[in-house]
């Protein structure tokens, strides 16, 4: 019982480092960014040829699988996001879901359509046994590792300059940029970190969530269920909302496997007739 | 106020008129049917295709409804006609009547999360209902043959009189006759009073609703229209393949019809048309040579489009449908 609701917030302890790039991008510029998934799986691959072609350790892998996918998101954002900022939704929906048909039949082409699998380190095979309750050592890992992540989020987004810049941004972007600040280059940053803990969550979720060339598809719901039920002006919002989605996904599909992969669904759309706001909104004028 | 109620009534009597172009289209839909005997199959998908990218160009191109599980209702509609055919009942206008009901109550079911959200809550409510159903469907095999999908349809000649042939012919012209009798109700629809207050939702809601017509209840209605247009597009699928299979509710079903609108232009109801056209062409032409990885020119399509090429087409297709014949009109008065 408690393995199970461990499992669930290691799971979705990866989901809210997948996600909260999306939700930061998507409130600070009104973007509907489909394509982020693709992102995420990006930096699962670089892990995978990093590992399986060069043999790179898996620990080093994961900054790699930052860094490059937060490069990648820099010139996408240069280059293909910035002229889409002005245009309307379905724009935007139109405009990513083409991205991630490509990155999708892309990566099929490259890497072939079989799941990939990964070599973990020895240390982080196996699980530990504490009263009872047995613990996935790399879940732990994960659980660690995306906890400091979201700490220092939530650190960087409340109390440094940065942070309170970037607030500004998303409540009112007008105004923002009547005082001074530099929106552009300030989403830019957000952009590349957001995509590059996409990247980062896509390494660390080979081993929970599978790699396969149709990851963006598979969990667009994910990630656009965490933004919704979330919110978009708070960190801690969407670490609540991906906490809930890992936790009822993982003992929904453990207890009640026939009809596991509703339970999401269902839960999306009980929050969204109680709270269609999300989870945590705040009132706005 | 009965001044400009006259008014009214005069641009939406206007709008109703039949332009020489548009009667040109409906002629040569039919006219293919003798000019390429060779390609009917092709064709009757294309027609199916256009009656669904009608059906979403009823919410998303009229009342602003952005859906990215439209396949949703496509699916049901094919598996309710598939369904009833294969359990006795192979008369295909009463499949298709079922269909069209069975489609737009899940529709007026799925309108209360639609009316209420904005953008983004409506792309979640939609693409997850679509994927609620694909699940559905999957994983329910004794009634929907799961992955193998529906076998064992066997359907009546329509009315009696003209039966399903392997060529097309039959469907193809029901298909078509589908097509054309829906969308004359639904040019009827969007040129009435009715059709006018879903423009105005569409553009400003807020004002729409002080200026006296109920938004919710409007887009409610359009939602549950347009899901019984798409279960018709559904139930043509099962009629004229004889066959259902889990594809009809995929996601990419959802993307395809949301690009054949865009292609055409949303929100004068010949964009679906148009752009199932030259959708299928793109299709037919790009998975001739490579048929795996056709997503990804989809996928370069639709960004090279929305970033460059939307005005392009859009403003030719528009010349040519309105402002032309309009010219050659002013010219002659």
């Amino acid at each position: 019982m408690l393995t199970i609701l461990f499992d669930g917030i290691a799971y979705g302890m990866v989901l809210f480092v997948l996600a909260c790039g999306l939700s930061v991008t998507m409130g600070l510029m009104n973007f509907v960014n489909l394509a982020h998934g693709a992102f995420a799986m990006l930096g699962g691959y670089i892990t995978v040829i990093l590992m399986q072609r060069l043999g790179v350790p898996f620990l080093l892998t994961l900054p790699l699988a930052f860094i490059g996918v937060a490069l990648v998101g820099v010139v996408l954002e240069r280059v293909l996001y910035r002229p889409m900022y002005g245009k309307n939704h379905l724009d935007q929906v139109m405009f990513t879901i083409g991205i991630v048909f490509m990155a999708v039949a892309g990566a099929d082409y490259l890497m072939g359509s079989s799941q990939q699998i990964i070599k973990l380190p020895a240390w982080l095979q196996g699980r530990f046994n504490i009263g009872g309750v047995g613990i996935g050592k790399y879940r732990l890992f994960v659980l660690v590792i995306c906890g400091i992540l979201a700490f220092s989020l939530q650190w960087g987004f409340t109390k440094t300059r940065f942070g309170s810049r970037l607030r500004a941004s998303v409540d009112d972007a007008r105004v923002a940029r009547g005082l001074g600040i530099p929106v552009n280059r300030l989403f830019a940053l957000t952009f590349a970190l957001g995509s590059g803990l996409a990247g980062l969550g896509g390494a660390l979720g080979i081993e929970l969530m599978g790699l396969d060339p149709s990851f963006p598809l598979k969990f667009m719901i994910y990630f656009l269920v965490v933004v919704t039920v979330g919110g978009t002006s708070t960190i801690t919002g969407p670490f609540f909302a991906a906490m809930l989605l890992g936790v009822a996904d993982v003992a929904g599909k453990y207890f009640v496997p026939e009809i596991g992969a509703f339970i999401i669904y269902v839960l999306m759309v009980i929050l969204l007739i109680v709270r269609p706001d999300g989870l945590f909104a705040r009132g706005r004028a | 106020m009965s001044m400009l109620e006259d008014r009214v009534r005069a641009s939406l009597l206007a709008a109703r008129r039949w332009h020489g172009a548009e009667i040109a289209f409906w002629l040569l839909a039919l006219a293919v049917f003798w000019l390429f005997p060779r390609n009917l199959l092709l064709l009757n998908e294309i027609a199916i295709l256009a009656l669904f990218a009608l059906s979403l160009d009823l919410i998303l191109g009229f009342a602003g409804i952005v859906s990215l599980g439209h396949a949703a209702f496509l699916g049901l509609g094919a598996y309710a006609a598939g369904l009833l055919a294969k359990h006795g009942i192979g008369d295909p206008l009463v499949g298709l009547a079922f269909a069209m009901v069975v489609s737009g109550l899940a529709g007026l079911l799925a309108s209360p999360l639609i009316v209420k959200g904005n953008d983004l809550t409506r792309l979640m409510v939609t693409l997850g209902v679509a994927l609620i159903l694909h699940e559905i469907a999957n994983s329910w095999g004794s009634l929907t043959g799961g992955a193998d999908g529906l076998q064992g349809i066997a359907i009546n000649p329509v009315l009696g009189l003209f039966s399903f042939d392997l060529f097309g012919k039959t469907a193809y012209l029901y298909s078509l006759s589908v097509l054309f009798v829906l969308f004359l109700v639904a040019r009827r629809m969007m040129n009435s009073p009715f059709g006018l207050s879903l423009r105005a939702i569409r553009d400003n809601s807020l004002r729409a609703a002080a200026s006296g017509v109920p938004p919710s209840q409007r887009l409610a209605l359009i939602y549950t229209i347009a899901a019984s247009y798409a279960g018709a597009a559904g139930a043509l699928i099962a009629q004229t393949s004889q066959f259902v299979s889990l594809d009809v509710l995929d996601f990419h079903r959802s993307a395809d019809v949301m690009l054949v609108l865009i292609i055409g232009g949303p929100g004068y109801l010949y964009g679906g048309m148009i752009g199932a056209i030259v959708f299928k062409f793109l299709q037919d032409t790009i998975s001739a040579f490579t048929p795996q990885y056709w997503m990804f020119w989809i996928g370069l399509f639709l960004v090279l489009f929305v970033l460059r090429g939307r005005t392009l087409i859009h403003g030719g297709v528009k010349l040519i449908m309105f402002r032309l014949p309009a010219r050659v009109r002013g010219k002659r008065s």
